[in-house]
Parts: structure tokens; C-alpha cells; sequence
């Protein structure tokens, strides 16, 4: 299997992103920002399709996309009176650009499905390249704010009577989680983020209850959904995001049967 | 600690004016006064989160900024609120930077949390804790940077009176054992007089401070 360049690839990114999921889940989770992932998706989404438009790979399109919004998207989240209904108004906006990109660029259906629900194949080995600096860029920027992000994001309270500055740090966790969620849709497609980036982070809370122990976990589960779906995926010639959304779901069912029975 | 005719306001909105009092370090202050008078307000000036509109706060050492601990009156942790007790008081050890605790923040840790009488608790979720123990979890967070004065706002509001005591005494434990001067909002009178020394009544725009003793109980009362 292994001796594919594509499979190889894909496995490689995986990791990283699985890696990079596993961590900045726990901390999507803790702060609430499920919903708000998925919306960035969307507009990963727009911002692929835009790239494939004007001849971009997706993957700067998204980055484009979701970096430059990520402020638009946190100052939303700041006022939560109409945040739900805000939110849902800009993903119908993107989702809305993105179908008109991909309609308008000259190109076959298939690119607009592997954008969607994410592709195995299309991985150069300068994308994997990409995705391990991207990679790496996010995990040094959560070392290095370790514990002040740590702090924010469990006791947004207790971090403002320290003196922790709340704005600054969701600000760059935003930008953070736009680098990760372009990164992660390589893989799973921007519909299916979620599979990722919060699936085995909201799991891991069952089990462990140390932010360090839950990231390990959640990396844990991660990995384990990526290789079993990509060696699946191999086998059946099935999409790879189908059996990584089954395994993470799996997993997570298994954790709500366990903290119920705890 | 000196205060000296200080006004706070929130933007056109006056909400305290002209307020004086000392705080000796050491001490317990009682501030009594009803809903919406400004004592969350005069305790965020006091952490320096709101610029005073006149006025100053002094502290003994002028040069250095004191260390506060505080517990906030209002905290939302869930019953799904995942960290355990001991991850939750560590949060706030943020002098250090990388992502695991060394030596000396363990043994602290470890020191605190049996101070606190959370040893026994301390691999539960903090979701699932009692109020009691919730309370003391934040206590011990608070104090775990040896601070030098504690701002309890309120904390002992929604819990029993075996609770209220038992939290206190803790307090008081503090106080004594390691020269922690204390800061304790709260409307319950007994309370107060039970553990503070000194008091700070707050009505709209007037202020009145003095020893525990003379505290003019039944004028509190009526209002
Ligand atoms: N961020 C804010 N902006 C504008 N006004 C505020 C703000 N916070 C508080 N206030 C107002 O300031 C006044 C004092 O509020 P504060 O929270 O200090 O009262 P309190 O004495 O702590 O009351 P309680 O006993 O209910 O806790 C209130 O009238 C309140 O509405
Ligand atoms: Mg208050």
C-alpha cells in the first residue's frame, strides 16, 4: 500500500493534521466553538473554490479565505445575543460564493466533491510539505501560549482576574484554527471538518480530565480514524471521509456509553 | 492599603463617589451593602481592570504592585465542566511558560490543595463537586501565587451555613498563618461579624467604615 507516492502522502498528512486536530480540538471544545469551526469550513469552502477559479491550489484559496475572515468570524462570536443566527447567515453567504466559483471556473464536478467531502489522491508531495509547516507553525504558537490559552479557554473568569488578555488570545486561536481547519479539509473535506477537529477532542473529555491528557487522547483518537480510514479506504475503494467520520463516531458513542455507565 | 476619595463610574454612569477607607495588611474587611451599590465595582479598581475617575489606591509598598487574589462572584462551570479540581487550581500558575509544572509548582500545588482540604478530591471532575468544594477549589486558585491580599466576592452566598463556616475558618486559617490580608463581600451580617475585624458599609454615595464591633447592625438590618 505504502509503496503508492499518493498513499504515502496521504498518510503523512494525515498525521499532521490529525496531530494538529487532536490538539486545538480540546481547546475548540472548551471555548464553544464547534459551531464556529464549522462555519470557517464554509468558508474554506468559498475560498477553495475560488482558488480553483483563478488556478490556485485549494489550499492557499482556503487559507486565503479563512485567514481573512477569522476576524470577522471573532468579532461575531463576541456578541452572542445574535451569534447563532449571524453565523448562519454568513455560511449561507460563502457556501453561496463557493457554488458560484465553482460554477463559473471550467471545471469538472470531481473538484468540487474532493473540495466538499475531502480526497486522498490529489496530495503532491509539495502540499504535504505545506501541511507539515503549516503544522508545525500551530503547534509552536500553542506551546508558546500554553498555559495563558490553557487558562482562557477553561476559566475565561479566573484568567481575566489575572490578568490574562482574553481578546488577544482568542484572536490568535482564530487564526489558529483557520490554518487547521484548511489544513484538515485536505483530507476530510470542508463538510466534514468536524470529524476532526472536534469528534475525538469532545470524546477525550470522558476519559481524561487533564487539558495535556485530553490532547494526548484526542491526538490518539484522531490518529487512530485517519490510518484505519485511509488503510479502508485503500482496501474498498470506498471515500476515506466515510470511514473516518464511522470510526470518530464509533469513539464517540463509545465515550458517551462510558461516561454514562462512570 | 489606602483609599482615598475614590469615584468609579461606567462611562456618563456614576457608581461610587468619594469613598475612603484602610486596609491594614493582616486584616479582614467586611463590605456590606445591598445589590447594585458598586462593590463588584470597587473590586475591579482595586485589580486596576477599571481606571478611576478620581481619587487613588495606595498600597503600602508604592513601587511594586500587590498581589491580589481574587474569587469572582460569578463563575459558569457546568456539570460537564470536564478538568479535575487539581488541574482547575493549577490553571492559573502562569509564571512559567512551558506546558508541564516543574518541581517547585507541584509541591505548591500539592501544599494548597491539602490546605484547602482538596487532596481527597482531587482527580474528580470539578463539574461534579459539590458547592463547597467548588468554592474551595477557587479559593485555592486564588491563593496558590501566595497573594498578598484575598477578595472573596461573595463567595459564601449560595452555600449552607456548615459550609460558610467551614470555608471561612479556612480563610481565617490563612489570614493568621501567613499575614493575608482579606477582603470579604457579602450581606450575610453574622458572617461578617463572626470573622472580620474592620467593615465598609456601602449606600448610594455614602460610606461608612469602622471596627467589626461597631457596626450598626440594626440600621443594616432595616434596610
Ligand atoms: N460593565 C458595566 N457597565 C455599565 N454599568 C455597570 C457595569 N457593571 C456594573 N454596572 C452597574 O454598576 C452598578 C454597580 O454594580 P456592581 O456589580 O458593582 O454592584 P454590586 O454591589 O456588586 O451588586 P451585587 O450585590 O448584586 O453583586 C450597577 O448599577 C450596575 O448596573
Ligand atoms: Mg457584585
Amino acid at each position: 500500500m505504502l509503496s503508492y507516492d499518493f498513499m504515502r502522502h496521504a498518510f503523512v498528512a494525515g498525521t499532521f493534521i490529525a496531530i494538529i486536530c487532536g490538539t486545538m480540538g480540546v481547546f475548540v471544545i472548551a471555548r464553544n466553538m464547534s459551531f464556529l469551526t464549522h462555519t470557517l469550513a464554509e468558508i474554506g469552502f468559498a475560498g477553495a473554490a475560488f482558488g480553483v477559479f483563478v488556478g490556485w491550489p485549494a489550499l492557499n484559496g482556503m487559507l486565503l479565505f479563512t485567514v481573512l475572515s477569522s476576524a470577522m468570524v471573532g468579532q461575531m462570536s463576541v456578541k452572542s445575543a445574535r451569534r447563532e443566527s449571524v453565523i448562519s447567515a454568513v455560511s449561507a453567504l460563502f457556501l453561496g460564493l463557493g457554488i458560484l466559483f465553482l460554477a463559473i471556473s471550467d471545471q469538472t464536478s470531481s473538484s468540487a466533491t474532493s473540495i466538499l467531502f475531502g480526497s486522498v489522491i490529489g496530495i503532491s508531495s509539495a502540499e504535504v510539505w505545506q501541511i507539515a509547516g503549516l503544522s508545525l507553525v500551530i503547534i509552536v504558537v500553542i506551546l508558546l501560549m500554553y498555559r495563558s490559552l490553557k487558562f482562557e479557554s477553561f476559566d475565561a473568569v479566573g484568567a481575566r482576574v489575572n490578568g490574562i488578555n482574553g481578546t488577544l488570545i482568542s484572536i490568535v486561536f482564530l487564526v489558529l484554527l483557520a490554518l487547521s481547519v484548511s489544513v484538515a479539509a485536505q483530507i476530510v473535506g470542508s463538510l466534514l471538518i468536524f470529524i476532526l477537529l472536534t469528534l475525538p477532542a469532545a470524546s477525550a473529555k470522558y476519559f481524561v480530565h487533564g487539558v495535556f491528557k485530553m490532547i494526548v487522547l484526542a491526538i490518539i483518537f484522531a490518529l487512530v480514524g485517519t490510518w484505519l480510514g485511509l488503510y479502508l479506504g485503500y482496501l474498498t475503494n470506498w471515500p476515506v471521509s466515510f470511514f473516518i467520520a464511522t470510526i470518530e463516531v464509533l469513539i464517540f458513542v463509545a465515550a458517551l456509553w462510558h461516561a454514562r455507565r462512570a | 492599603m489606602n483609599v482615598q476619595r475614590l469615584a468609579l463610574s461606567y462611562g456618563d454612569e456614576d457608581v461610587i463617589d468619594d469613598l475612603n477607607f484602610h486596609l491594614q495588611a493582616g486584616h479582614f474587611l467586611a463590605v456590606i451593602g445591598e445589590n447594585g451599590v458598586g462593590k463588584t465595582t470597587l473590586v475591579r479598581a482595586l485589580l486596576g481592570q477599571l481606571k478611576p475617575k478620581a481619587g487613588v489606591i495606595e498600597f503600602s509598598e508604592p513601587k511594586k504592585k500587590m498581589k491580589i487574589g481574587y474569587v469572582p462572584q460569578f463563575r459558569n462551570l457546568d456539570e460537564e465542566y470536564p478538568l479535575s479540581v487539581r488541574d482547575f487550581v493549577a490553571l492559573s500558575l502562569i509564571n512559567r511558560r512551558l506546558p508541564w509544572l516543574n518541581k517547585a509548582e507541584v509541591q505548591r500545588l500539592d501544599e494548597v490543595m491539602q490546605q484547602t482540604n482538596l487532596l481527597k478530591i482531587a482527580n474528580r471532575p470539578v463539574g461534579l463537586a459539590s458547592g463547597g468544594e467548588k468554592q474551595r477549589a477557587y479559593l485555592a486558585q486564588a491563593l496558590i501565587n501566595r497573594p498578598e491580599l484575598l477578595i472573596l466576592d461573595e463567595s459564601t452566598a449560595s452555600l449552607d451555613n456548615e459550609m460558610k463556616y467551614e470555608l471561612l475558618d479556612l480563610v481565617a486559617k490563612f489570614q493568621h498563618g501567613q499575614d493575608l490580608s482579606v477582603i470579604f463581600i457579602t450581606h450575610d451580617l453574622p458572617l461578617a461579624q463572626r470573622y472580620a475585624d474592620h467593615f465598609l458599609m456601602m449606600e448610594h454615595f455614602k460610606y461608612t467604615t469602622g471596627k467589626i464591633a461597631d457596626l450598626p447592625v440594626e440600621q443594616v438590618e432595616e434596610q
